[in-house]
């Protein structure tokens, strides 16, 4: 079957089987940010934005993306490098697996909740499994970010 | 591993219904439980081109689109008011918000999976479904009935006037739930609905008549009342074991959690 989509801004047709999870998909696409890790939902590494929206690429359907714009890490590089240098001055980033999922995550929610507080950004992010840092220097490093935007806006 | 012959994004419920005739045929909700399976779809029907992920409300009831997804749920406002914060704390725990922005209302509904928190809130509200073939049906008799090639369309919540608090016991945060607990006054009506047990939600049916009128209680008479209900739901909830809790453990749990629910809804304390 045949599909129309837009993949980090630019508008692409693919051919697929009916089955293909757009996981698969994004990475046969040369997407490798969007990674496999629980496979049962669970764990938010695969997350991908559809229409704005965070959704996770491992339960998707690759037909499902059909008139979607779909954004990955890829198509976020600036925004993914000014927050990352955050990450890592907090020590946040260990094996650095679980960044990419939980960078998008970040960027959806910071899309939503325009001043989220510290209890909301654990909300948002329980989505996200770590299994180095323990959430710790990742919440502290999304608040200084939070600060360093607000600067920037009111300077 | 789920593995689809051929994928049609229906033009019209009709069609879905056709479709959907053929035993080997399935509708998609919003997948995430029904990837996790191994099985083998001849035709997967996707109902996203219908509109149906709305929620609509009007004077006497709030009308949910079957594609709606739980966040939608989860962050809408005028459900939320009507459910006095219920409707968020049931979804909340749910995975996390890319889940529930995949998972959709319908698939929760028409599944009903034993580990339903979604299952639990509804059956504590005046809820009816809405099928394509037969009509509009009250959730209390859906969540009974045998799976069938029926599509469900809509979840209807009629506006009662409604009481409701919603409480779940996880052993990890974002984990499935080892029982879960609704407890409401719909109009007069004072439901107590049990989930997770691990099998799925049942409304406790209040045989001794304990929380009879309980709007009009006073604060001693529905502190008795809680007491005297939540040891009667212990005794009368069937429960049992599983990789996350015990029979034992289950059946502590109904009686904790239901008196808690109850003392929400009386005033007595907050629980969000």
């Amino acid at each position: 079957m045949n599909i129309n989509f837009w993949l980090n801004g630019v508008n692409r047709h693919a051919e697929i089987y009916p089955d293909t999870l757009l996981i698969d998909f994004l990475r046969e696409q040369g997407c490798f940010s969007v990674k496999r890790g629980c496979e049962t939902a669970n764990c938010g590494l695969c997350t991908v934005l559809m229409d704005g929206r965070p959704v996770l690429s491992c339960s998707t359907l690759a037909a499902r993306i059909e008139g979607k714009k779909i954004v990955t890490l890829e198509g976020m590089q600036r925004e993914a490098q000014e927050f990352g240098s955050f990450l890592a001055n907090e020590g946040a980033e260990q094996c650095g697996f679980c960044n990419p999922g939980f960078i998008m995550n970040v960027f959806a929610m910071l899309n939503e909740l325009k001043d989220p507080t510290e209890d909301q950004i654990k909300e948002y992010l329980a989505g996200n499994l770590c299994r180095c840092s323990g959430f710790v220097s990742q919440t502290t490093s999304i608040l200084k970010f939070l600060k360093y935007k607000k600067a920037q806006e009111e300077a | 591993m789920l593995k689809i012959k051929s994928y049609v994004k229906v033009n019209s419920l009709a069609e879905a219904y056709e479709l959907n005739q053929k035993k080997t045929a399935r509708i998609l909700g919003g997948m995430v439980w029904m990837k996790m399976g191994n099985r083998a779809i001849s035709t997967a029907i996707d109902l996203s081109g219908l509109g149906l992920d709305t929620i609509l409300e009007n004077d006497d009831e709030f009308i949910i689109g079957c594609m709606t997804p739980l966040r939608d749920l989860e962050t809408n406002e005028a459900l939320n008011t009507y459910t006095h914060g219920a409707m968020k704390e049931s979804l909340c725990h749910i995975v996390g918000v890319q889940f529930r922005n995949c998972a959709t209302v319908g698939g929760s509904i028409y599944g009903r999976y034993g580990f339903s928190d979604v299952l639990t809130m509804f059956l504590g509200m005046d809820t009816w479904v809405e099928l394509y073939d037969a009509g509009r049906i009250p959730l209390t008799e859906f969540v009974n009935m045998k799976k069938d090639n029926d599509i469900l369309v809509n979840i209807i919540v009629r506006k009662e006037p409604l009481l409701a608090c919603y409480l779940s016991q996880r052993n990890t945060k974002t984990d499935f739930p080892v029982l879960t607990c609704t407890a409401s006054v719909i109009g007069d009506e004072a439901r107590t609905v049990i989930g997770a047990r691990p099998a799925r939600a049942m409304v406790v049916e209040d045989k001794k008549q304990i929380l009879k009128n309980f709007r009009n209680m006073t604060k001693k008479q529905k502190e008795e009342a809680i007491e005297a209900f939540a040891e009667y739901a212990s005794e009368n909830v069937p429960t049992s074991g599983n990789m996350r809790g015990s029979k034992e453990y289950r059946t502590l749990l109904v009686k904790v959690l239901t008196r808690r629910a109850w003392e929400a809804v009386g005033g007595m304390k907050n629980e969000y």
